[in-house]
C-alpha cells in the first residue's frame, strides 16, 4: 500500500494538476470514503422510502374516496412539478423551523430531523411522486377482466390489489421504475445544498482545500456514480428477470 | 466492498491519467503570447470575476447591480486599460475554475493568497488586502476561546481554506454551505453555534445592525493576505505586470485606504503599513 501511496505522490509532483491526494493522505481518504458511504446510505434510504410511497400512493389513487384521491393528486402535482433542489432548501430551512428541537447547551437548537433526515424525506417524496405515476401506469395495464375475475372469486379491493394487480403491475412498471431510481441516486448529489456530507460535498471540500486535486476528484465522482448506478441497474434487471412469468408478455 | 470499489475506481482513474497527462504536461510554455490581454484589448471589454455575496467588497444593491470595494478596483482597471467592464459573479468554490477556463479575464474576488492556489492561477503582488479568520457567534453563548468550538457544529462556507484548519486544529464540526446566505441563515436558525469566516466580512455584518445579538468574540487567526489573479499563463507577461502596477499604485496613492473608508470597512493596519512602505519619497 505504501508503494501505491508513493506512486501517487510522485504523480502529484510530476503533474501539478493530477494530485490524487485521497490515494495517499489518510484524512482526505477518510473524507472520500465517508462521502461514498453517505451517498450509499442516502440512496438506499430514498430508494426504499420512495418505493413505499409509490406502492401506497398508487393504491390510494385508485380509492373510491374523493378526498384521498385529491390528496394524492395534490401531492404528485406539488412534488413532481417543483425542482428537487428548491424542495430540499424549503424542507430544511422553512419546514425545519417547525419541527421539535432539543438543546444540548441552552442555545443550540438541534432539530430532531437532521439535514440528512430532510434530504431523505425530500428526495423520497420527490421520487415517490414519480413512482406513483409509474405504478399507476402499470396498474392501468392490468386488464379490467383480470380484476373482475379476482372480484368474482370473492377478493376484496385490498386483496385484489395485493395479490393480483400489484404483482402484475410491478412487472409492467419495472423498466420505468428503473429509470426513475437511477435518477434518484444521481439526485442525491443535490443534498450538497443543505450541507449533507455526501460524496459531492466531500469532493468539493477536497478540491477547495487542494485545488491541485480538482481533476482527479471530479473523475472519482464520475467513477463512483458509474459504479453505484451500475450496481443498481444490474440488481434491478436481475430482479426483473427473476420475476418474469413465462408467457406473460413483459 | 469499499476497498474493492476504491480499487476499481483507481484502475479507471489510472487509465484516464494516461489519456490526459500529455495534455496537462504541454501546458507550460514560457514565451509570452499575451493571449488574454490581446483578446481584452481587441474586444474592448474586460470580464472581471467578483463576489456578489460579500458585503461590502462585492454585493448587489437594491436594483441588482453588483457594487463594492472590489468592483471599484475593477472599474479602475478597466478605465486604465481603456476598455468596458463586464462583471461576473463568482463563488469561492468556482472562482479559480472560471479564470482557468477563460470565463473571466481577471479575478478580484476576496481570495486568500495560498501557495497551492498560486499553482493554479496567476497571482501577482503586492497583495491588496488582508484578513484573518474569526467567528460570529451569539452573545448569549459567551464564547471566549477557539477551543470552545471543539466537537460543536460550526457553520462555514464551501471554498474557505480555514474550514479545514478550524476542523483540524480545534476539532470543530464544520457544516459547510454553498453560499453565505444559507450558512448565516443556519446560524440564525440555531443549527450551529458559530459562523466561521473572514473577520473583515463579519465585522461589516455586525456593523450593519442586522446582527444585534451576535458578536465576534475571538482573536483573529491565520491572518492571510488577499490576492487578485490573472490567468496563470499571463502572470509573468503583460497582464500580470500591469496588475502588479495597479496594486502598487493603489497602495502608494492611498486609493485602497480611501476605498476602505468609502465602503465603511474598519481601517486595517496592513494598508496603512503598506502605504508607508511604498510612499512616494518626493511627495509632501
Amino acid at each position: 500500500m505504501d508503494l501505491l501511496a508513493d506512486f501517487f505522490r510522485q504523480i502529484a509532483e510530476d503533474h501539478p494538476r493530477w494530485n490524487f491526494i485521497w490515494m495517499y493522505e489518510p484524512v482526505q481518504q477518510g473524507k472520500v470514503l465517508s462521502g461514498i458511504w453517505m451517498t450509499i446510505e442516502l440512496s438506499i434510504a430514498c430508494l426504499a422510502l420512495s418505493m413505499v410511497i409509490g406502492v401506497v400512493g398508487a393504491f390510494a389513487q385508485g380509492s373510491r374516496n374523493l378526498i384521498l384521491r385529491s390528496l394524492v393528486q395534490g401531492y404528485i402535482q406539488f412534488f413532481r412539478n417543483t425542482p428537487p433542489y428548491v424542495q430540499l432548501l424549503f424542507f430544511y430551512f422553512a419546514l425545519g423551523q417547525f419541527t421539535p428541537t432539543y438543546s444540548p447547551d441552552g442555545w443550540l437548537e438541534v432539530p430532531i430531523i437532521s439535514n440528512v433526515g430532510w434530504a431523505i424525506i425530500s428526495l423520497s417524496f420527490f421520487a415517490g411522486a414519480f413512482n406513483i405515476e409509474i405504478f399507476r401506469a402499470g396498474i392501468e395495464a392490468v386488464p379490467e377482466s383480470t380484476r373482475e375475475a379476482s372480484e368474482s372469486l370473492g377478493f376484496s379491493r385490498k386483496q385484489t390489489y395485493r395479490y393480483v394487480v400489484l404483482p402484475l403491475a410491478l412487472r409492467v412498471s419495472l423498466p420505468a421504475l428503473n429509470n426513475n431510481l437511477v435518477n434518484l441516486v444521481k439526485t442525491t448529489t443535490q443534498a450538497f445544498g443543505i450541507a449533507v456530507p455526501e460524496l459531492l460535498y466531500q469532493s468539493v471540500t477536497i478540491w477547495n482545500d487542494y485545488p491541485s486535486a480538482l481533476y482527479p476528484t471530479m473523475l472519482l465522482v464520475f467513477v463512483v456514480y458509474v459504479i453505484l448506478v451500475g450496481v443498481l441497474v444490474m440488481s434491478m434487471s436481475h430482479w426483473e428477470r427473476s420475476m418474469r412469468i413465462p408467457g406473460y408478455g413483459v | 466492498m469499499m476497498k474493492k470499489m476504491l480499487t476499481s475506481a483507481l484502475i479507471l482513474v489510472l487509465t484516464s491519467i494516461l489519456a490526459f497527462a500529455p495534455l496537462a504536461a504541454s501546458a507550460d510554455g514560457h514565451a509570452c503570447t499575451n493571449d488574454v490581454w490581446n483578446k481584452v484589448m481587441s474586444r474592448g471589454k474586460i470580464v472581471v470575476g467578483v463576489k456578489a455575496d460579500y458585503k461590502p467588497w462585492g454585493y448587489r444593491d437594491t436594483s441588482g447591480d453588483i457594487i463594492g470595494m472590489e468592483i471599484d478596483m475593477a472599474k479602475d482597471v478597466a478605465m486604465k486599460m481603456g476598455v468596458d467592464l463586464d462583471l461576473v459573479a463568482v463563488q469561492s468554490s468556482n472562482r479559480m475554475q472560471f479564470l482557468e477556463q477563460g470565463k473571466i479575464d481577471l479575478m478580484i474576488a476576496t481570495m486568500s493568497d495560498r501557495k497551492d492556489r498560486r499553482e493554479i492561477v496567476g497571482i501577482v503582488g503586492p497583495n491588496y488586502y488582508t484578513s484573518g479568520t474569526n467567528i460570529m457567534s451569539p452573545k448569549a453563548l459567551g464564547l471566549t476561546d477557539w477551543e470552545d468550538l471543539r466537537g460543536k457544529p460550526v457553520c462555514g462556507k464551501q471554498g474557505a481554506f480555514y474550514n479545514q484548519i478550524v476542523e483540524e486544529r480545534y476539532g470543530a464540526e464544520i457544516i459547510a454551505f454553498t453560499g453565505n446566505a444559507e450558512a448565516k441563515q443556519a446560524l440564525r436558525d440555531k443549527k450551529c453555534i458559530a459562523w466561521v469566516y473572514d473577520d473583515s466580512s463579519i465585522g461589516s455584518d455586525l456593523s450593519s445592525g442586522e446582527w444585534e445579538e451576535f458578536e465576534m468574540p475571538l482573536n483573529s487567526e491565520d491572518d492571510n493576505p488577499w490576492a487578485l489573479a490573472v490567468p496563470s499563463k499571463e502572470r509573468d507577461c503583460v497582464f500580470g505586470r500591469f496588475m502588479s502596477g495597479m496594486q502598487y499604485q493603489w497602495h502608494q496613492d492611498g486609493t485602497l485606504i480611501e476605498l476602505e473608508k468609502k465602503w465603511g470597512i474598519k481601517p486595517t493596519r496592513y494598508l496603512a503599513d503598506y502605504q508607508e512602505r511604498l510612499g512616494d519619497w518626493l511627495a509632501d
